[in-house]
């Protein structure tokens, strides 16, 4: 009896990643400054979590005249309500900012734009239906603003622990550049296409550099291993090898997350589509920054391999001389 | 030779049956799953995974409550009850002033500070008593004070918003307080919450006083009297004495009904509520009296003669709904401070539905897609991880409905995810053991040595994925949270379900079958 693995990846790949590193790092170089020109010049487009506002998800009864409705809706004088749809003709996002007069203000635009659609669609035979409303306020949103930070950054803050006190300081350094590297690319994309910047964009971010350092993770231990057991191996050797033997996990773990997006892309609603997209393309910048931002700051730092007989595990001070 | 300790196999499989067991009743519609919990005996589970108002549909409403008004209103009283102490004191003073968080004397005399001092300890032990200069006082509410005062406050709101959601016949809300002066108020199903924000608006603080009409005349408040704007006319204002005769917790009942064919509200007094308007509407028969509601008056109208049954009524310029709105207000109660919303969310029922199917096909299509995948690729290898990936699953629901987690659409998204990351521990191993294959290890060694090597590398990943994920739940907020909640949970499902229920099925299919060769 066989059994039969399908060869998806030749096993005994060569790829020259370290050869190639400077095309890696020219990559990376338009990643972090092209994010963070766009960064500069364009901003984040933060969604009403964070600035406050208030935003409405409608499905009307028949297909809306968006210019007659903008017109009504301009007539309110509750400043700019841009009109968006979501997929369909008759699915309508509206969005619109924080109202003079704190919570009353905002209240008395809510109602004032539901008897505006209410009389709009009044003889379509059905109601509007008014799917979701959210609001928040100024002060609210300022708080989440600060805590989905804080969150953000002390999960950052402790992945990056743990790597350092399970490997060394060089591997510590390398997977921290790796993660900013990550976090800022994301973060240009979010602002390149000015997708809304809220509160489960965070988890996106997160998503991502999680699954960087899950990455990184895997070519380190590979990295450790292989220090361990050739002895004589060059460092850009050591990293080359590392990365091509870990390269067939890479494609099937990054083949089933991708297919696993895709059903949510498919099949999730036309809310979480760009969601969806920003997370693909989160995942081959972190597949990026794993291969070349974190193991090549390996050879840059000067890993030491483990001296002769010391297991070389978790010893900072010893490897680190 | 490998094997698995025997009582590790009936572990695992126990954890499996178990999983399916506790998943189970999130198969049955709502209907069949309260009936089930009705009549089914204890040790059975019943407990469904409870989906975040995103999914089910409803209202979220955060209140600020106005603490710092409060707190003012609080000092008021206080300056009012301390002017009074000095005076039953017969110590004169040349200057009152109200400061932020307190008060001070200036002593026309200084040799009464002592006495001065003992006065208003008196009065109220709580405050902090100083002499920044001599022949001045100063008062102050202490820290605990005002922090005990600030919780008494909350509690009170959030009992009385509880009373109010109750009367408006809603089904389960949840009312909670949220860090230091908010309160969260979650209504599933609700999805028109005008009404219900309308009455938590409203602070509905009711009182009766007499009418000043010296001062209404000349449109002048004399001392201890203010002027207050009728409701029938916000132009027109009457002076109303300070003192509040009879307050809204002095009422015992109140009911919409007719008078003279007009809306009215009906009420019932309290024992000590009924004696004081006995004996004050005894004594200012032919008087007008004001009945005031939050500041402004309903109506004034005269005494007629003595009320001593203790009931009466409020009738005023109120339609039908306004008469009825009232009486569900003066019966649950005033609130001590005002509460403004400064955060809602609310989601229409077909939303809800929705995004449940939307998930529902969501996930069921990530699964398929990655078991195609997973079983073209590695084949019979392939088809135990797949079965492990469904277990995962299960079980991932299993736990959820158990520990009660809130499930919401960021959280299907963590969970969509957690397919494709939950293959990454079988991956890692099976690339091994092909590793391991071709460096000339027979098959059950190349197995063992996989699963051994693969080990720390799935351990450091899924840790790093766990403490993300935790300070994401204890940090985090809304969204992030209902996608921390999945993930942490995944992650732990994903190790068991890689690591013991793929490798079982592995080693025994080994043993069972003894295939000669696997082609790497």
């Amino acid at each position: 009896m066989i059994i039969r693995f399908l060869p998806l990846v030749p096993h005994d790949t060569k790829i020259d990643f370290f050869g190639h590193r400077f095309y890696a790092m020219i990559a990376s170089i338009i990643i972090i400054g092209g994010s963070i020109l766009c960064l500069s010049i364009k901003g984040l487009n933060f969604g009403i979590d964070f600035t406050g506002g208030t935003v409405m998800e409608i499905a009307t009864p028949v297909d809306p005249d968006l210019a007659a409705l903008r017109k009504s809706l301009e007539e309110l004088h509750i400043g700019e309500v841009p009109i968006q749809e979501l997929g369909s003709k008759r699915s309508l996002m509206l969005r619109f900012p924080e109202q003079d007069g704190g919570p009353e203000g905002q209240a008395a635009a809510i109602t004032k734009i539901r008897a505006t659609l209410d009389s709009t669609f009044a003889g379509a035979g059905a109601p509007v239906d008014y799917r979701r409303t959210e609001f928040v306020g100024p002060q609210v949103g300022a708080e989440l603003k600060k805590d989905g930070l804080i969150a953000v950054i002390l999960a950052l803050c402790c992945i990056q622990a743990y790597i350092w006190l399970r490997f060394n300081w060089q591997y510590g350094i390398g997977a921290m550049l790796a993660l900013i590297h990550d976090v800022v690319g994301i973060l240009g994309l979010f602002s390149l296409t000015q997708m809304p910047f809220d509160l489960s964009t965070l988890s996106a971010i997160l998503l991502v550099a999680g699954y960087s350092i899950n990455e990184t993770v895997i070519i380190f231990d590979r990295v450790r291993e292989t220090l361990r057991k050739y002895r004589k191996m060059p460092m850009q050797d050591v990293i080359n090898y590392s990365i091509n033997s870990t390269l067939a996990r890479t494609i099937m773990t990054s083949g089933s997350t991708i297919l696993a997006l895709l059903a949510l892309w498919l099949f999730g609603g036309m809310v979480i589509r760009s969601f969806v997209s920003a997370l693909f393309l989160g995942i081959l910048i972190g597949t990026h920054s794993s291969y070349f931002v974190s193991g090549l700051s390996l050879y840059y730092l000067k890993l030491r391999r483990p001296a002769e007989g010391a297991s070389g595990e978790g010893n900072p001070a010893e490897n680190a001389a | 030779m490998i094997r698995i300790a025997t009582w590790k196999i009936v572990l695992i499989l126990l954890a499996c049956v178990l999983a399916f067991a506790w998943a189970a009743p999130n198969i049955l519609s709502k209907e069949q799953a309260a009936a089930w919990e009705a009549k089914a005996p204890s040790f059975l589970p019943t407990k469904r995974v409870s989906l975040g108002l995103d999914l089910q549909g409803g209202s979220h409403l955060m209140l600020q409550v106005a603490i710092d008004e409060a707190l003012k209103d609080q000092l008021v009283n206080e300056v009012q009850a301390a002017r009074n102490a000095l005076r039953s004191g017969k110590i004169e003073y040349t200057a009152f002033r109200s400061q932020k968080d307190g008060f001070s004397i200036t002593l026309k005399n200084a040799d009464q500070m002592g006495a001065a001092k003992s006065a208003i300890r008196k009065m109220d032990p709580d405050l902090d008593i100083d002499e920044p200069t001599p022949g001045t006082l100063e008062a102050r509410f202490t820290e605990a004070k005002v922090k005990a005062f600030t919780s008494h406050v909350i509690e009170q709101s959030i009992e009385i918003v509880r009373r109010r959601v109750d009367e408006t016949g809603t089904r389960e809300p949840v009312i909670a307080r949220q860090g230091q002066d908010r309160i969260v108020v979650q209504v599933p199903g609700l999805s028109d919450p005008e009404y219900l924000k309308e009455l938590l608006g409203r602070t509905a603080r009711l009182s009766f006083q007499l009418v000043d009409t010296d001062g209404s005349m000349t449109g002048r408040a004399g001392i201890g009297s203010t002027l207050l704007p009728m409701q029938e006319s916000p132009g027109q204002k009457l002076a109303v004495k300070k003192e509040e005769l009879i307050t809204g917790a002095m009422l015992t009942d109140a009911q919409p009904n007719f008078q003279d064919g007009m809306p009215a509200v009906s009420f019932r007094l309290n024992a000590l509520g009924a004696k004081r308007f006995c004996d004050v509407s005894k004594a200012n028969v032919g008087k007008p009296f004001a009945i005031v509601l939050d500041q402004t008056i309903i109506s004034a109208p005269n005494i007629r003669e003595a009320i001593c049954g203790g009931s009466g009524q409020i009738s005023g310029s109120f339609t039908v709904q306004e008469a009825t709105d009232l009486a569900l207000l003066l019966r649950a109660g005033a609130l001590p401070a005002k509460l403004t919303i400064v955060e809602e969310r609310t989601v229409g029922p077909t939303l809800g539905s929705d995004s449940v199917e939307a998930g529902k096909k969501a996930c069921i299509f990530a699964l398929l897609f990655v078991i195609v995948f997973a079983c073209t690729v590695y084949g019979l290898f392939g088809v135990f991880a797949s079965i492990a990936l469904v277990v995962n699953m299960v079980m991932l629901m299993a736990v959820m409905s158990v520990l009660q987690a809130t499930l919401t659409l960021p959280g299907i998204a963590g969970m969509v995810l957690a397919i494709g990351l939950a293959v990454d521990g079988n991956v890692l191993v099976f690339e091994r053991i092909k590793e391991e294959l071709r460096a000339g290890r027979s098959i059950l060694s190349a197995v063992d040595t996989g699963y051994e090597r693969a080990k720390t590398t799935i351990i450091d990943s899924n840790l790093t994925a766990l403490i993300s994920a935790l300070i994401l739940f204890s940090f985090g907020t809304g969204p992030i949270k209902g996608f921390a909640v999945t993930t942490s949970i995944g992650v732990g499902t994903a190790y068991f379900a890689s690591m013991m229920l793929t490798r079982l099925m592995v080693v025994t299919y080994l043993r069972m079958a003894k295939p000669k060769q696997i082609a790497a």
